[in-house]
C-alpha cells in the first residue's frame, strides 16, 4: 500500500519543517518528503489541502486497563480511540492483572495491539514485582520482551533503598525508569490539592510539597546512581523549577505533564465535579502557568494523555470515593492544540511536545516524518473546530470533565505503520 | 442533568430551599428567613399540645452513614412535631462494602417513597451527591458530610447567637480548635460572614488550621488570649479523640495548657462574652468545666434550639416541594 499526502502543510518538529510540502509513504515508511521518488505510483492520494500533516502522536502513559479490567476498557476499544485521537503510539501503564512484570504478559499486549492494528501499542514493564514496591521485576526479561520503559505506575515504593536498587537495575538494562514522584505521607489518603478550594469543601488534600518532596528524592538518586529518569505527570510550579534545575546541572531527567493539568485547575474540583477527581490532584493556577512555560522552553518535553478510561459506576460516589482519572485519548491533540489557540505554544513547538518530544525522551524513532521514518502520520484541519461529544467517544471511558469543550483541529486521516486507520466523517 | 454548583443545587427556580446542603450560597435574607421561621417554633415544646401539623403524612428518613445518637435524635423529633413520619436508616460502612453502593442504596430507600433524607456521611461532598441523583420530589438535608459541612449545626449556632445578641453586625466571634477536621466551623464561618459579623477569628496551632484558612474569610491566631480578646462569641470546638495522639498534637495536657478555656482566659473577652460548643464536651481539655457550666455558657440551649432550627429547615424545605407539585413540573 503506497499513499500520497498531497498539497498539505507539513509540520514536522523533528526537523524543523513547517512548510507546503507532499508526503508519500510505501508500506510501513515515509520514501518522499516534498517530491516522490522516482516511479512511484501511489495507491491512495489524500488531498490535505488546507489541513496540517503531522507526525502521528506518541504517548507516554495511557492505562489501556487489558488484560483485567476489561469492565473498565479493552486494547480493541482504547486502540480504536487512539487512532481517532491521531495516536499512533502509546505506551500503556503496567498496572493491569496480571501486572505486566514478566515476558509473557508484554507479549500477549504486543501480539493483541499488532492484531488489532489501529495504533502501536508498547508496554511498559513494572518496576517491582506485582508492583509491591519491594521486590525487583525481571527487568532484563521485560527488556527483551520490548518494554523500552519500566514503571512502578501510581504505588509507591517500599522505600528509598528500593529505590535506589531499582534505578541501578534497570539503569543496567538501558531502561528509563517512569516515576510518579509522590511522597505518600504527605499524600496521607488525599483527593484534591491543598488549597483554597479542598479548603472550603473541606477535602481531604494533597500539598504540593507531597510532589517536590518525591521530586528532591528521585533527583538525588538519579543523580547519584546515573540512572535516566522520566517524571510522569507533573502538576507543581515548584517541581517544574526543580526539574529545570537538576536538568541545568547535568542530571538526565526528564518529564511529562498530563494534558489536563495545563487546562483545568483547582477551581474546577468545586461543586465536588467527580470527573476533576485525578492523580496528581488539580492545582492552582500558577502552578497551571510555571507548567505551560515548562512545556514552552522544552523543560517538560512531553504532553500526555494520562488516559484513564473509568466505568460510570467508578465516577457515581461522593468526591474523595470516586476513582481519580480521565479518558484523554481523543483529547490530547485538541487540549495541545488548544494551547496553540490560546498562545501559549507555538504550533510547531506544540506539536514537538507530542511528537518527537516523548519518543526522544525514550529514543524511539517514532513522531517524526524523514525519508525511512515510520509511516506514522495524522492530518488534521487546524481552522475546523469541533466539539467534544462524551457520549460519543469511542473510548470505553466516558470519564472527561471536556465534554462539550471546542477543540482546534478536527482529525481527517490517521495513518499507522502506512495504513489509514481512521478517516474523520466528512460532515461538510 | 442537575447543575452541580451547589447554590443552584440547593434551591428551586423561585430561589426557595429545596435541599439543605451548606451554607455557601445562600443568601442573607435566606439565612434570617431559617432562624425567622425557627423563632415561630422555639416556644412549641413547653406548650402542652407540642405538635404542628405541617408536615402530616409526610415521610423523612434519616439516612446516617456515621453514628450519630443525638443529632440524629434532634431530627427525628423536630420530624415529629412538625407530624411527619420518620424512618431510621444506620447504615454502617462495613453493609455498603459488602457490595452495595451508594447509588444503590439510594434507590432502595427511594423506592419507600420518602419526602426527605436527612443524610449524615464521612465524606465530604456526599450530600451533595445525594441531592444530585435523588429523585425531584425528595428534598435532602445535610447533617454532617466528612469535613465539608454541618449547615444545621451553624444555623443552630446562630440562632443561639442572635437570641443573645441581636444584631450580627457588630460581632466578633472566635472559633477555637481542631478548625482544620471540622465541618461545623466551616459552617459557621460561612454563615457569620453571610450574616455579616464585623470579624471571624480562627485559634489554634498550626497543625489544626487549614493551610488556607484566610480564604475561608476569617483572622488567624495561634494565641488563644490574642484570639478571643474583645470577642463577643467564643466557639470552642470538639477535638476528636484520634487527634490527640500522634503528629498533629503532643498530648492533651499541652492543648489544654494552650488552648484549653478557663474562667481566667475569658477575661480578655468582653464581659457579656458567650462560650458556645457544639457538643459533646470534652471537660479538661476544650474547656474547664468552670466555663462548660458556668454563667456564660450556653451551650444546653444550643442543644434545644437546634429542634427549632431543623423544624426550619424541614418545614421550607417541604413547602419548596409544593412549588414543585403546584407548579409547571
Amino acid at each position: 500500500m503506497s499513499i500520497s499526502i498531497v498539497n498539505g502543510r507539513l509540520v514536522d518538529p523533528a526537523h524543523g519543517i513547517d512548510d507546503l510540502l507532499d508526503l508519500h509513504v510505501d508500506g510501513e515508511v515515509v520514501v518522499g518528503v516534498g517530491d516522490a521518488p522516482a516511479e512511484f505510483t501511489a495507491d491512495e492520494v489524500i488531498d490535505a489541502r488546507g489541513c496540517i500533516v503531522a507526525p502521528g502522536l506518541v504517548d507516554l502513559a495511557a492505562n489501556l486497563r487489558e488484560p483485567g479490567y476489561e469492565y473498565k476498557a479493552t486494547l480493541s476499544s482504547e486502540a480504536a480511540a487512539a487512532a481517532r485521537g491521531g495516536i499512533t503510539t502509546v505506551l500503556c501503564t503496567p498496572d493491569t492483572n496480571p501486572v505486566i512484570d514478566n515476558a509473557a504478559v508484554v507479549e500477549l499486549i504486543h501480539r493483541m495491539a499488532r492484531k488489532l492494528g489501529q495504533t502501536r501499542i508498547l508496554a511498559t514493564g513494572a518496576l517491582t514485582r506485582g508492583l509491591n514496591g519491594e521486590q525487583l521485576s525481571e527487568m532484563a526479561a521485560l527488556r527483551q520482551a520490548g518494554c523500552v520503559a519500566v514503571s512502578n505506575a501510581h504505588y509507591p515504593l517500599g522505600s528509598t533503598l528500593v529505590e535506589r536498587r531499582a534505578l541501578e537495575y534497570a539503569s543496567t538494562f538501558g531502561l528509563t525508569v517512569f516515576l510518579r514522584p509522590e511522597d505518600r505521607h504527605l499524600r496521607a489518603g488525599g483527593c484534591a490539592h491543598e488549597g483554597a478550594v479542598a479548603t472550603r469543601l473541606g477535602l481531604p488534600a494533597i500539598p504540593s510539597a507531597a510532589e517536590s518532596v518525591a521530586v528532591a528524592r528521585d533527583l538525588a538518586l538519579a543523580e547519584h546512581c546515573q540512572a535516566k529518569i522520566h517524571f510522569r505527570a507533573l502538576s507543581t510550579m515548584t517541581a517544574a523549577r526543580m526539574l529545570g534545575e537538576a536538568r541545568a546541572a547535568g542530571i538526565n531527567v526528564t518529564a511529562d505533564v498530563a494534558a489536563h493539568q495545563l487546562h483545568l485547575t483547582e477551581m474546577d474540583v468545586d461543586g465536588f465535579d467527580p470527573k476533576c477527581h485525578v492523580s496528581p490532584p488539580l492545582r492552582t493556577l500558577s502552578d497551571r502557568e510555571a507548567l505551560r512555560r515548562a512545556v514552552a522552553d522544552g523543560t517538560i518535553a512531553a504532553i500526555c494523555s494520562d488516559h484513564q478510561p473509568h466505568e460510570p459506576d467508578a465516577k457515581e460516589r461522593p468526591f474523595p470515593e470516586t476513582e481519580p482519572g480521565i479518558s484523554g485519548l481523543e483529547t490530547l491533540l485538541g487540549l495541545t492544540l488548544r494551547l496553540v489557540d490560546e498562545g501559549a505554544l507555538d504550533l510547531l513547538t506544540a506539536l514537538a511536545r507530542v511528537t518527537s518530544g516523548p519518543a526522544d525522551i525514550l529514543g524511539l524513532p517514532y513522531g517524526r516524518l524523514g525519508i525511512g521514518s515510520p509511516a506514522d502520520v495524522v492530518v488534521f484541519d487546524f481552522e475546523r473546530r469541533w466539539t467534544l461529544d462524551a457520549a460519543r467517544m469511542r473510548s470505553e471511558g466516558h470519564n472527561t470533565p471536556f465534554d462539550g469543550w471546542d477543540f482546534p483541529g478536527t482529525v481527517t486521516h490517521t495513518i499507522f505503520n502506512g495504513r489509514v486507520v481512521y478517516r474523520g466523517v466528512e460532515t461538510a | 442533568m442537575p447543575s452541580p454548583r451547589s447554590s443552584n443545587l440547593q434551591l428551586n427556580e423561585h430561589g426557595r430551599l429545596r435541599h439543605f446542603l451548606t451554607i455557601e450560597g445562600l443568601s442573607r435574607d435566606l439565612l434570617t428567613q431559617i432562624l425567622d421561621t425557627a423563632e415561630s417554633f422555639a416556644a412549641l415544646p413547653g406548650r402542652p399540645v407540642k405538635k404542628v401539623p405541617l408536615l402530616r403524612g409526610r415521610i423523612i428518613t434519616n439516612l446516617f452513614f456515621e453514628n450519630s445518637t443525638r443529632t440524629r435524635t434532634t431530627f427525628e423529633l423536630a420530624a415529629k412535631l412538625l407530624s411527619a413520619d420518620v424512618i431510621n436508616f444506620n447504615i454502617s460502612t462495613s453493609a455498603t462494602s459488602k457490595g452495595e453502593t451508594l447509588l444503590d442504596t439510594l434507590r432502595n430507600i427511594e423506592a419507600m417513597h420518602s419526602d426527605m433524607f436527612v443524610v449524615r456521611h464521612a465524606q465530604s461532598g456526599a450530600a451533595h451527591f445525594i441531592a444530585e441523583h435523588a429523585a425531584p420530589r425528595v428534598s435532602v438535608i445535610n447533617a454532617g458530610d466528612g469535613r465539608h459541612a454541618h449547615p444545621t449545626q451553624a444555623m443552630l449556632d446562630m440562632f443561639t447567637i442572635r437570641k443573645h445578641k441581636g444584631d450580627f453586625t457588630p460581632l466578633r466571634v472566635a472559633i477555637v480548635g481542631d478548625v482544620l477536621h471540622s465541618r461545623v466551623a466551616r459552617s459557621q464561618i460561612l454563615a457569620l460572614n453571610t450574616l455579616g459579623v464585623s470579624e471571624v477569628r480562627v485559634v489554634g496551632p498550626r497543625t489544626l488550621l487549614p493551610t488556607e484558612a484566610r480564604a475561608l474569610g476569617v483572622h488567624v491566631f495561634h494565641d488563644l488570649e490574642a484570639g478571643v480578646r474583645d470577642v463577643d462569641v467564643v466557639i470552642m470546638l470538639r477535638l476528636q479523640n484520634e487527634r490527640m495522639d500522634g503528629a498533629l498534637l503532643p498530648n492533651q495536657h499541652e492543648y489544654f495548657r494552650l488552648y484549653g478555656l478557663t474562667d481566667e482566659r475569658l477575661e480578655a473577652a468582653k464581659p457579656d462574652a458567650i462560650v458556645m460548643h457544639p457538643g459533646p464536651i470534652n471537660r479538661g481539655i476544650e474547656m474547664d468545666s468552670e466555663v462548660a457550666d458556668g454563667p456564660r455558657s450556653v451551650i444546653l440551649q444550643q442543644v434545644s434550639y437546634g429542634i427549632a432550627v431543623r423544624m426550619a429547615v424541614m418545614s421550607m424545605a417541604m413547602q419548596s416541594q409544593a412549588d414543585i407539585s403546584g407548579g409547571e413540573a
